[in-house]
Formats: C-alpha cells, structure tokens, sequence
C-alpha cells in the first residue's frame, strides 16, 4: 500500500511539474506582445522597454519559467493588470464558492445517479428502468444553461422557492447559503448525475450476474444486503473512474452554472480574466485547474484501493 | 480423474450411514422456464431421498437438468421458473414457501459451494468477512466470536495458518484454497444438507482429490447430507454413496454407486460409462465411445423416451410410451431403479 502510494505521489508530482511548463508556455504562446496589454493605451517605446524590463520578459525563458515556479510556489501568482489584486487572493475567495458547489454537485450526482442506476438495474425490463433510462437520457441531453434558465424562471422568478442569483458565504448564513446553491448543485449535477446512472445500471447488472451474487443468495442473505454490500461495492470501482474522468467536466460545467446564477466564484473569475486578457489571471486560473485535475485523479485512484482490494494490493506477493 | 478406471469406494459406507430416514426427500420436482421462444421444460417429475450422511451423486451431461434441480432446491431459480411438486427438508416444505422463509434455511440447514471458487467468492471483501456474515446472519453471534469461528472453520478445512488468511483476500488464495473457504462458508452453520454444484470441476485434478476426501470426511464426521452435481464419473466413483442419472430432465436410473457401476441397466447410463477412458486402453483399441447427438430442449415433456433418438436398443415402443422409473424385478435389489424398456442387462439383450 505505501509503496502504490508513493509510486502514485510521484506521478502526481510530474505531472505537476509538465502542467506548469504547459501553463507557462501557453501564456507565452498567446499572440502579441504582454508589454501591450500591461501597458494599455500607452504605446511609447521606453516605458514598453520599462515594463519588459520589469516583468523580465527580456530574459531568457528558462529564467522566467524558474521565477514563475518559485513564486507560484511561495503563493505568489502576480496581480491582476485590470484591478491590481493579488491573484492568489482572488483565487482565495472565489475557490470556496466553486469547491463548495462542486461538491454539491458532485454530491447531487452520487445520490441520483447511484440510486437510479441501481433502481435500474434491479427493475430490469420494468417500469422503474424504463423511467430511470428516460431520465438519463434527458439529463445527458439538455444543455446547463438551459436547465438553468428554466430553473430560474420556473422555480424562481415565478414561484419564488429559491433565490435566482448571487450568493452567501456558508459561514455568515450557512441555511442561506445553501438556499442559494440548491439550484445551481442541482442543475451543475444533473448531466453527471446521467452518466453516472447509466455507468452504475451497467456496472450493477454485470456484478448482479456474478457467481458471488449467487453464492451470497445461497448464504440465506436478504436483497438489501445482496445488492447493497455484495454487488455495489464491486460495482463502485467502475463509477468511481467515470465520476474521476467526468469532474474536469464538472470544473468547466461550473464556469457556466456560475456565470447564470451570478454565483462570484472562479468560473465568474475565468471568464472576467478571458474577456478582459488579463493574463496573470489566466495564468493562475489554469494552474490552479490543472493542479486540480492532478489532485482529483490522485484522490481517486486512492478511493479504488480502498473499494477493490486487488489495486490496494497488488505487487504485494501473496 | 482421467485415465484411470474409476474405483467405486463411497458405496462400501452406505449401509454404515444410513440412518433410514431421509433428511431430505424430494418428490415429483418439476420445473419449467418461461423463455421468449416458449416454456422450456428442464426438470420433470424428479423424486429422491437424501439421508444423514450420505452423499448423492447427481450425474449427466450438461443440460441434463441437474444444476437446475440443485438450484430449485433452495429456491435460487430466477422468476422466470416455474417449480412444482415438493421438497422436504427435515419435513419443512420448501416448494412454494416465502422468500423470508428461504432465506432463514438457506445457509444455515441447506447450503451450496458452487463450481467456480474463481468467482463464487466476492473479490472485494476477506474471506473472513465472508464466512463472518453467514454466522452472524443465522446465529445471531457477535462478531468478535464469529471472527473466531471463521478461524476454527479454516482450521477445519484443512488452510493452513488460517488465523492469517483469516484477513486475506480471495484472490490472494489458490484455487483449491477458495474451495476450501467456500466448503468452511458452507458448513459454517452446521447444515442438514451441502448442494455441491461441479464443486471440482473447475481445479487441478491433484486438488480434486483432496477437496473431495475433504468433502465426504466432513460429510460423514458432522453428518451433513450431500447432494453433489457433476458430470465426472471418476467423482462419483470416488465419493458418492448413491447415484441419480439425469437425462432431459428426468431421472432415468438410480442405483447404490458399486451396483450402478457394476450393472447399469439404462443405455444412456452404459453409454456414459463408455465414455469415460481407462487406463491401459491404446489409440489402437479404438476411440472413447460417445453418445451420438445431444440433450433435446423440450417444450413438452412426451410421453415417450427422450433418450430413444440417441439409444442403440430403441424400439417404437420407446418412441409412444414412457418407461416408468421402475425397480429392477429382482428381489433384494429394489434400490436399483430405471426407466427403460429395454435394459442393458436384461436377457433379451445379452
């Protein structure tokens, strides 16, 4: 186990290291000259040699790739060229407010879509699958800013169940808070919440057929624990992987669903930066997303090994 | 088992077993499955006792009707089955009781092992766990006495420092090793009867032996019926007391294991033994006989031999009208009954 740890930390650890190069690069790679863009309306040649020479774009890349690190390193992302605030510390407010609807979505997803999946695969050829898969389908094909949309002018605008925009830090009103992101979790989950489902049916009816099924019905065990315990925990480490590749989906998915509720967060953030080309911003905003990735993929290899004991232990001679 | 002439060694015990009284008595089972083409007929009118200790062999091709009897036994058909007729375990009628009622017996008086100790173990929890559920659910004990019982069962069956493989893995055991965890599941609960569905057929022939002693040592010791489902004549041979031949269904001749070997009376039952090799027999000598054709899918049970379209001695008779499951004529040897018109071992045919 600590070995696969380790093996898996150090993975991690370059991957890491290429999404900055990339990340870097890319900046570089953005046409025109950043000295005009930081420079705005000014376009003296002296003071674009000034801000060359103060940003260090005169030095050579590999110097400039070698402080980019270091100061990303110490928390240290540069300012933005619009408003002059740090981009550490606006990445500091806007990540809980995406963190935490994420994981509602995420949260929105698991509940649904394990359930139906399960509902479905259990109601083979019934009534229950066959609203479970019409369900699916719907949730994979209608577009978020749609739903959202009509989440707002539905349960919003017209019946005023819940607040249509903006947003309340957990820690000054936690209920307001959540009031706030039920529906954008609901609407930023419904599309995972489809693959989900479909993966779980799947992954259930393969494991529903398994010999242990039979054995552990032969074991006198009743159909909760049956389809509970012995088959969704195989089932999981498939949903597991779907849920991984599927939450960089969940990131951009995020970017939309915030810009519709007016939610401040970093997909609000992402988009300010793009419209407006400020680039350190940029910069900052796909370090962190690509960190996140990263970070994601890591958790969840770490989560088959605790769900499949063959990942945990092999290479482990038994 | 192959290449060497099976040995009839269970049969010697059978009298010493017996205790007369049946803890399992199976009558006119039948069982039908609804199917998209039409219901498909797999069981037909199968009758047979079990007694304490003793070990059943249900023997016959593949799709003979044995794993599905095996299965109506404790209610594990899917729903698509329809299953008729009755089953008394220790007088509890089985046939048509409720899921709940089921699920109490089986695991605990009727319990399985399967062919497949690859896959009948769930790979994602300890072997442990597995034989801890199965005694917590039935008897109700605490699980740090379970945890200790599971490592008598281990000891049990015969794994070697069980306290350790206790916490294991199934895919950290060998083969032969998940067999003998299922056998400790199996027998965990003290069952009446053990259904051992092909429970060799898929290990190393070294290990077959060693899990069939393991077998009819436990049978006899904690006097556990054993109905054991397999098509390897060598394990009956090896093990059973009494065997059941199935065909299309139907059970066309039960005799004690020493007699069906040395007299079998329905073609189909001379046919299998002729299909099994024996040692000392060359290339030269001819091939292994086999039963032309295959096991018919039936719709309708008819009132006919099924076996006739592949008998050597079928007459029209065989063809319109269906041979009872008689006993031999012969007194003192009604235990060897068959179904056919015209036995192997009868004059006629001599």
């Amino acid at each position: 186990m600590r070995s696969y740890l380790l093996s898996r930390l150090w993975q991690s650890a370059v991957t890491l290291v290429l999404a900055t190069i990339v990340v870097f690069l890319g900046v570089r790679a953005l046409p025109g000259d950043p000295a005009l863009a930081f420079a705005g309306e000014e376009r003296d040649p002296a003071s674009l040699a000034a801000i060359r020479a103060k940003y260090g774009f005169d030095d050579s890349l590999l110097l400039q790739y070698w402080r980019f690190v270091s100061k990303s390193l110490t928390g240290d992302l540069g300012r933005s060229t619009r408003t002059n605030i740090p981009v550490t510390d606006m990445l500091a407010s806007a990540l809980p407010v995406t963190i935490e609807l994420s994981a509602l979505a995420l949260g929105v997803a698991i509940v649904i879509g394990v359930g139906a999946g399960v509902v479905a695969a259990v109601r083979r050829g019934r009534p229950a699958e066959w609203a479970a898969n019409a369900l699916a389908l719907l949730g994979l094909s209608i577009p978020n800013f749609w739903l959202g949309l009509m989440a707002i002018l539905y349960l919003s605008v017209a019946t005023g169940l819940f607040p249509a925009s903006g947003f309340v830090s957990f820690f000054e009103d936690p209920i307001s808070n959540l009031h706030h992101l039920v529906l954008p979790a609901v609407v930023l989950g419904t599309g995972l919440a489809a693959v989900v489902m479909r993966q779980t049916r799947s992954s259930m009816l393969e494991a529903l057929g398994a010999d242990y099924i039979r054995t552990a019905r032969a074991k006198g065990l009743g159909p909760q624990t049956v389809i509970g315990v012995h088959a969704l925990r195989n089932s999981l480490v498939v949903v597991v992987t779907i849920l991984g590749l599927q939450l960089g989906g969940l990131i951009s998915g995020a970017v939309v669903t915030e810009r519709i509720f007016g939610l401040p967060g970093f997909g609000k953030m992402t988009l300010d930066a793009v419209f407006q080309r400020d680039y350190p911003v940029i910069q900052g905003v796909v370090l962190v997303t690509a960190t996140a990735y990263i970070v994601i993929n890591f958790l969840v290899d770490l989560t088959y090994s605790l769900i499949d004991p063959r990942i945990r232990l092999a290479g482990v001679p038994s | 088992m192959l290449g060497s002439q099976p040995q009839t060694g269970g049969g010697k015990n059978a009298a010493a077993a017996s205790t007369g009284r049946p803890v399992l008595s199976v009558r006119d089972l039948s069982v039908t499955f609804r199917t998209e083409e039409g219901s498909v007929s797999a069981v037909d009118s199968v009758s047979f006792d079990v007694e304490a200790g003793e070990v059943l062999a249900v023997v016959g091709e593949s799709g003979c009707g044995k794993s599905v009897t095996a299965m109506s036994l404790g209610g594990l058909l899917p729903r698509s089955a329809t299953v008729t007729g009755s089953v008394l375990l220790e007088g509890t009628e089985l046939v048509g009781a409720s899921d709940r009622q089921l699920r109490g017996i089986r695991g605990d008086d009727l319990a399985y092992i399967f062919q497949e100790p690859m896959t009948s173990l769930n790979p994602v929890f300890t072997v442990g766990r597995q034989i801890v559920e199965v005694l917590r659910l039935h008897q109700g004990v605490s699980a740090r006495a379970a945890k200790s019982r599971a490592v008598e069962l281990l000891t049990l069956v015969g794994i070697p420092s069980p306290a350790r493989r206790v916490d294991e893995y199934p895919h950290q055991l060998s083969g032969g090793m998940r067999q003998r965890v299922m056998i400790a599941m199996a027998l965990a609960c003290g069952p009446k009867v053990l259904i051992a569905d092909e429970p060799t057929t898929a290990l190393d022939v070294t290990v077959q032996a060693a899990i069939l002693d393991l077998l009819r040592d436990l049978g006899k010791r904690l006097g556990t019926a054993i109905v054991l489902i397999t098509h390897d004549l060598g394990v009956v041979a090896d093990i059973a007391d009494r065997v059941v031949v199935m065909y299309a269904g139907r059970i066309v001749e039960t005799a004690p294991t020493q007699e069906l070997f040395d007299a079998p009376q329905h073609h189909y039952t001379t046919g299998l033994l002729g299909a099994v090799p024996t040692a000392g027999r060359r290339a030269s000598d001819g091939r292994l006989q086999e039963i032309p054709g295959l096991v018919p899918v039936l719709t309708v049970q008819p009132d006919a031999c099924t076996f006739a379209e592949r008998c050597p001695a079928a007459s029209d008779r065989c063809r319109t009208s269906r041979p009872p499951l008689a006993p031999e004529e012969n007194p003192g040897r009604t235990v060897h009954r068959f179904a056919c018109w015209h036995p192997a071992g009868s004059e006629e045919d001599r």
